[in-house]
């Protein structure tokens, strides 16, 4: 279905006497989200929702990347935007929703890559030249450039980007998890106690994401929020 | 690409539809339901247990560090559940081993130093999120094992403290070459506060399986007791 086109007609029969009229297109329809990437996205939402809010409740039983001796704390989060109560019961979400969190990242890049669709989303090359007139466009009052497929150069960017801290999430987080049987891989992050920062940095900036995201969202409107759900996305610019 | 001409009431049809396929999405709130939560998280620390153990492989060493990179005696944080004393009696100290092992018995520390000791910097790391590098030596769990004819078929290692804590192991780390029966810290005696005269050093565990004041050890298929922070709802494996 991906690449579908509807055309929403209006219903024949009235339109003319004895001849047959051609039906008047009154809307378009796009099917630009398959149904995997719908699943992914709104079980990755959830799962997001919670490795965060109990990240945050863990993070409270020691809010310092220094030594232990001196503690100095680097900020004290509040408890009500944290998930789990006490560090046991974050921890108790935050190692079951991880397993979650990875199973939707997992098909969700299982899926894009054998399916071809990634291309819709992925940023390449190609598209570096028209991520700077969107930013004029987004942010300095620029004319819109023209809308020529599902996503614009800014937006693939912004998509690539979030999945790539998605994984990073998931290597930071297997470092601090795990850091003697993934020690090559914290290695590479500047040990352990890096991984546990580079961790919390990796949230912020998804955190940062999302935010983003939300704005856009609400930026542009019914239809678009729809084709999150549908798959279908009434009425689009291209 | 595939066009369609379609009128706007089986337009709505078609995203009903596709909207109902969502609907596994909604046995998230599972999770959300008080009564269900508990079971689901119970089930999702187990499932997590159980792959964590799948992870762990008994010839991978944990990190060792240099001289340079251990932190001063007064900087290794001293973590208890209770207290940091519990008044061991030196003199009086024995290990009460029992269970699956030919050669049950109280054994006294000088038997314990008596085998191999292996010294090694390693990294202690707490539940809490801080970790701090250290240097300890001991005796390698596995040669005591070894010494006291214990069946290491059998599935586990429980360990009870003066201070009433306790612990289990799997045999698998119990075996592993970094798992010592630590009796010294930065080559002295281990002092009272962090556990003395014996306890439990294990580079491939997060801290609280690491008892102190060890008095008792058992080699068993059977967990009658798990572990003090088990019990509040913590990780059983916890394996780094």
């Amino acid at each position: 279905m991906n690449g579908s086109v509807i055309e929403i007609i209006q219903p024949q029969g009235k339109a003319a006497e004895g001849e047959e009229a051609p039906p008047t297109v009154v809307a378009r329809a796009v099917y630009e989200h398959p149904f995997i990437v719908r699943l992914c996205h709104w079980i990755n939402s959830v799962a997001l929702f919670v490795m965060v809010g109990s990240g945050l409740q863990i993070f409270r039983a020691f809010p310092s990347f220094g030594a232990k001796i001196p503690q100095k704390d680097l900020l004290h989060w509040p408890k009500a935007f944290a998930i789990g109560g006490w560090l046991g019961g974050a921890l108790q979400w935050h190692l079951t929703f991880m397993w979650i969190y990875m199973a939707t990242g997992v098909l969700y890049l299982g899926y894009q890559i054998f399916s071809g669709n990634y291309r819709q989303v992925l940023f390449t090359p190609r598209d570096i030249p028209g991520v700077w007139p969107m930013v004029k466009h987004y942010f300095f009052g620029g004319p819109k450039p023209p809308v020529r497929e599902a996503y614009n150069p800014l937006q693939k960017h912004a998509y690539t980007t979030a999945i790539g801290l998605g994984v990073l999430s998931v290597l930071t987080g297997l470092v601090v998890w795990k850091p003697a049987q993934f020690s090559w891989l914290g290695w590479m992050m500047g040990g352990f106690h890096w991984a546990r920062i580079w961790h919390f940095a990796v949230m912020w900036a998804i955190l940062g994401f999302v935010l983003g995201h939300l704005v856009m969202v609400i930026l542009h409107g019914w239809n678009n929020f729809m084709s999150m759900l549908t798959g279908w996305k009434k009425d689009p610019e291209y | 690409m595939n066009r369609r001409q379609i009128d706007d009431k089986k337009f709505r049809q078609i995203g009903r539809r596709e909207l109902l396929k969502l609907t596994p999405v909604l046995a998230l709130g599972a999770f959300a339901i008080p009564s269900l939560q508990e079971r689901l998280l119970k089930k999702g620390l187990g499932f997590n247990d159980w792959a964590a153990a799948r992870l762990f492989r008994p010839g991978h060493l944990a990190p060792t560090f240099d001289n340079a990179d251990v932190a001063p005696f007064e900087k290794f944080p001293i973590n208890g559940y209770d207290v940091d004393d519990p008044g061991v009696d030196f003199d009086k100290w024995t290990l009460t081993v029992t269970g699956a092992v030919q050669k049950p018995g109280d054994y006294k520390l000088a038997q314990i130093q008596s085998l191999p000791r292996y010294r090694q910097n390693t990294r202690h790391i707490c539940v809490e999120g801080w970790d701090v590098i250290g240097r300890f030596g001991g005796a390698r769990l596995a040669d005591f094992l070894n010494a006291i004819g214990a069946d290491t078929s059998a599935r586990y290692i429980t360990v009870n403290c003066a201070d009433d804590y306790y612990e289990s192991l799997d045999m698998a780390t119990a075996l592993h070459p970094q798992t010592l029966l630590c009796y010294e810290m930065y080559e002295q005696p281990l002092t009272r506060a962090h556990g003395a005269p014996l306890r439990l050093q294990i580079p491939t565990k997060i801290g609280y399986k690491q008892a102190k004041y060890l008095t008792d050890l058992k080699v068993t298929n059977v967990l009658d007791k798990v572990g003090y922070w088990e019990d509040q709802g913590y990780s059983w494996f916890y394996g780094l």
